[in-house]
């Protein structure tokens, strides 16, 4: 480890903890559905919009509403991208020829792409026409962000609100977060990344004559408008198969600090929006300090494993930190801290190859995916599932002192805490259950490229990426065959809506109690304890499902690492 | 819920239908206009093209570089090397027999060619992206004496190249494109007075 890197790590949460206010304070005039100043420029297309769809933005509805609208228009959008994907070849914009996605595959990724997932069984440049980029799949990276944060903002309400029976319009939120957040932002990223060096054009294939008279075909395409959504939306479906290695994608150490930089901003955004809108901005700093405190943890981790190097290269005469899978642009630094923000973040696109990590340095990023993505989390689902953290924690923390436990003024009762743990137990249900599946299973041991212990984690980090919904991969894997495609495709949709819905039942259950304000017997929930508590919660729930996996898995490599043992 | 649902179903379809033309087809192509507008040669994969106009690669990916004469580059997954229709790592584990088989044989033939003491770890992995168009500046030096002997110049005005052409920043590693260096290569002067050490 150097001074340097960690030089790099605290700019980074430095700048992040700048821009928490600002940007959360944004998204706060959008939950609220005020007027900004580019209601002006934008203000008729909104209009225009819910006037062509028969939509009155300014309709309450109540959670199963709201959950229906938001059900019925992913399902529409998952529909209209496998459609684009299985039409392909007689679509245009498809410079290089490529024939139609197949069934299995357009299946996958349909389902990855509206789960704000972006597992990619496919290596972009070989499959996928610029209009499927475009069309296919630039929509989801905005509307399935943009879904997001909208159930955050329903979930909000939910605390916020007293003895009413509605959390808002589904419509308005959506649209409101896409026009008036996402998009202007994104115009300003993609700008900045072409002038980087990440190419922005129709056309396809370009041929060179190298140096040395060797022929090499590079391809082109329009990445720049695809790569700053992928970030800010925390989706991370890469243009290319090496996804943000790829120099095309992300060309310089300043475009990378820029990427994660845009992985983390409106997730930590949203811990003050929640704040403000619960009447108390501490209640949202608590909630992010609980985040970085494990989001620290895990990066110090990665950092020294990777520094630390491989033992078995250091035995053949290589010195220094682990660089397979890494670019050197970037070096050991900002390619340990990008995989830490990548999976803490349920974004999923990767500047180095997690599969070639040290065995502890690759095991963080799948630790942080077994945690539910709630350390920041993707955008929305990562405060709506720490929210469900919440609750648990407050209910622990009733049964200690015997009271009811209360959270930013609602008592949390039975019917909540029994919707928070059915939403939780989804993770560890549909990640072990199909990982153990696929060792058994013939279709299932066809797929990892390594052998032994490391083998397993690649099984094991496929199922964990694709039910929390992250999207990078142990991607030695090989799943695009029918078998992988189809598990981790349902596996990507439960581990979305499984979630969300009875996530949105506890925000109806909470918009309809009345206020309880604090009193003298009240669990306070902005200090030091509290936070305490959170990241005690969290790591034990995690911590006890996952560890027998991890062990046989990272930490079996581990230890064959450090004797030698190969495989 | 069957009148909610037909409800539903008109703003869920217009709505895909609106979005998918504002995000997938307007944003895109006004992204694409302005693009190559303002900044036509990083839209178009900052080419880079001899005195005869023939493309010859991109400053921002790389290319193979083999033979002795020349920097070479990283070992690359992507296809068959630098295969730039087939970007990848090599996704090998950190125990893998693979992985031990390929680095033992790179580490060998460097040290073939004289490089002694610890290889720096870039030298003999392969990148993420099989694309890199970097060395760090520790693995082009490595390489100098070859080239040195090869070409007929001096160690020292190879080595100067290599800390000339060396970039970075608190937000990266410090790191040298070997397409630009290999072509600076070429544009050294090989006469005997050039070789005359730059001390």
């Amino acid at each position: 480890m150097t001074l340097q890197g960690w030089f790099l790590i605290l700019l980074f949460v430095g700048i992040l903890l700048a821009l928490t206010k600002p940007i959360g304070m944004w998204m706060f005039a959008l939950y609220e559905g005020r007027r900004t100043p580019l209601h002006v420029v934008l203000g008729p297309v909104e209009r225009g919009f819910y006037a062509l769809a028969g939509i009155d933005p300014k309709e309450e509805q109540g959670w199963r509403r709201y959950a229906l609208h938001m059900l019925l228009f992913n399902v529409a959008l998952m529909l209209f991208t496998y459609a684009v994907l299985r039409l392909q070849a007689v679509l245009p914009l498809n410079p290089q020829g490529l024939g139609a996605v197949s069934e299995h595959l357009s299946f996958n990724t349909a389902i990855s792409f509206t789960a704000n997932t972006n597992w990619q069984s496919y290596g972009g440049e070989s499959t996928m026409s610029n209009l499927s980029q475009m069309l296919g799949l630039t929509i989801h990276n905005f509307l399935s962000a943009a879904t997001g944060i909208a159930l955050a903002f329903a979930l909000f309400r939910g605390f916020a609100r007293r003895e009413t029976k509605t959390i808002g319009n589904f419509w308005a939120d959506v649209t409101r977060i896409t026009l008036y957040l996402l998009l202007p932002l994104c115009v300003a990223l993609a700008l900045f990344y072409i002038a980087s060096g990440v190419p922005q054009t129709l056309a396809g294939v370009v041929d060179v004559q190298t140096l040395e008279g060797a022929r090499q075909s590079i391809l082109l395409g329009p990445v720049a408008s695809q790569e700053a959504i992928k970030m800010l939306g925390t989706n991370g479906g890469g243009f290319f198969n090496a996804n943000s290695a790829h120099p095309f994608e992300n060309p310089t150490a300043l475009t990378n600090f820029v990427q994660m930089l845009s992985i983390f901003l409106l997730g930590i955004g949203l811990t003050w929006t929640f704040g403000r809108a619960v009447g108390n901005t501490r209640q949202g700093w608590a909630i992010l300090a609980a985040m970085l405190i494990l989001f620290l943890a895990g990066v110090s981790v990665t950092y020294a494993a990777e520094a630390a190097g491989n033992p078995v290269l250091h035995q053949l005469g290589v010195g220094g930190g682990n660089m397979e899978g890494k670019e050197a642009r970037f070096g050991i630094a900002a390619s340990a801290l990008f995989s830490v923000v990548t999976t803490a973040a349920s974004c999923g696109a990767v500047n180095a190859m997690h599969d070639s990590f040290t065995a502890l340095g690759g095991m963080i990023p799948l630790f942080n995916m077994q945690l539910g993505e709630v350390v920041v989390g993707g955008v929305g689902a990562g405060i709506y599932g720490f929210l469900l953290f919440a609750i648990l924690a407050v209910f622990v923390a009733g049964l200690m002192v015997g009271r009811t436990p209360e959270y930013v003024g609602k008592k949390i009762e039975s019917r909540e805490v029994k919707l928070a743990v059915l939403a939780i137990a989804v993770l560890p249900l549909v990640i072990l259950g199909l990982t153990a599946l696929s060792s058994v299973l013939q279709q299932g041991l066809a797929g990892p490229l390594n052998k032994g212990p490391h083998g397993f984690s690649e099984i094991l980090y496929a199922f964990t990426s694709a039910v929390a919904n992250n999207g990078s991969a142990f991607a030695g894997l090989t799943a695009n065959t029918p078998y992988y495609n189809g598990l981790l495709g349902v596996a990507m949709w439960v581990g979305r809506f499984f979630i969300i819905v009875p996530m949105l039942a506890i925000a109806g259950s909470l918009a309809a109690k009345k206020y309880t304000p604090e009193s003298a017997g009240s669990f306070p929930t902005t200090g030091a304890l509290w936070v305490g508590l959170l990241v005690g919660i969290i790591l034990i729930l995690g911590g006890l499902t996952f560890l027998p996996s991890l062990a046989l898995g990272p930490i079996a490599d581990h230890l064959a690492m450090i004797r030698g043992q190969l495989f | 819920m069957g009148k909610d649902f037909s409800s539903a179903l008109r703003p869920a379809i217009v709505m895909t239908v609106l979005f998918a033309a504002l995000l997938g087809i307007a944003y895109p192509l006004a992204m694409t206009g302005i693009g190559q507008a303002i900044f036509p040669s990083q839209a178009n994969g900052s080419l880079v093209r001899d005195t005869r106009g023939i493309v010859i690669g991109s400053t921002v990916v790389g290319q193979a570089f083999t033979t002795e004469r020349y920097f070479q580059t990283r070992p690359s997954a992507a296809g068959k090397g630098y295969d730039g229709l087939s970007s990848s790592g090599s996704n090998l584990g950190p125990a893998s027999q693979a992985l031990v088989d390929r680095v033992k044989a790179d580490v060998a033939r460097r040290q073939g060619e004289g490089v002694s003491g610890p290889l720096p770890g870039d030298l003999v992995t392969a990148s993420g992206s099989g694309l890199d168009p970097d060395l760090s500046p520790a693995s082009a030096l490595a390489q100098a004496p070859r080239i040195a002997r090869v070409r007929g110049v001096s160690v020292d005005r190879v080595r100067n190249l290599v800390v000339k052409l060396s970039e970075g920043s608190v937000l990266g590693e410090e790191h040298v494109n070997v397409l630009a260096l290999n072509q600076a290569l070429d544009a050294l002067p090989r006469t005997a007075a050039a070789d005359t050490p730059l001390r």
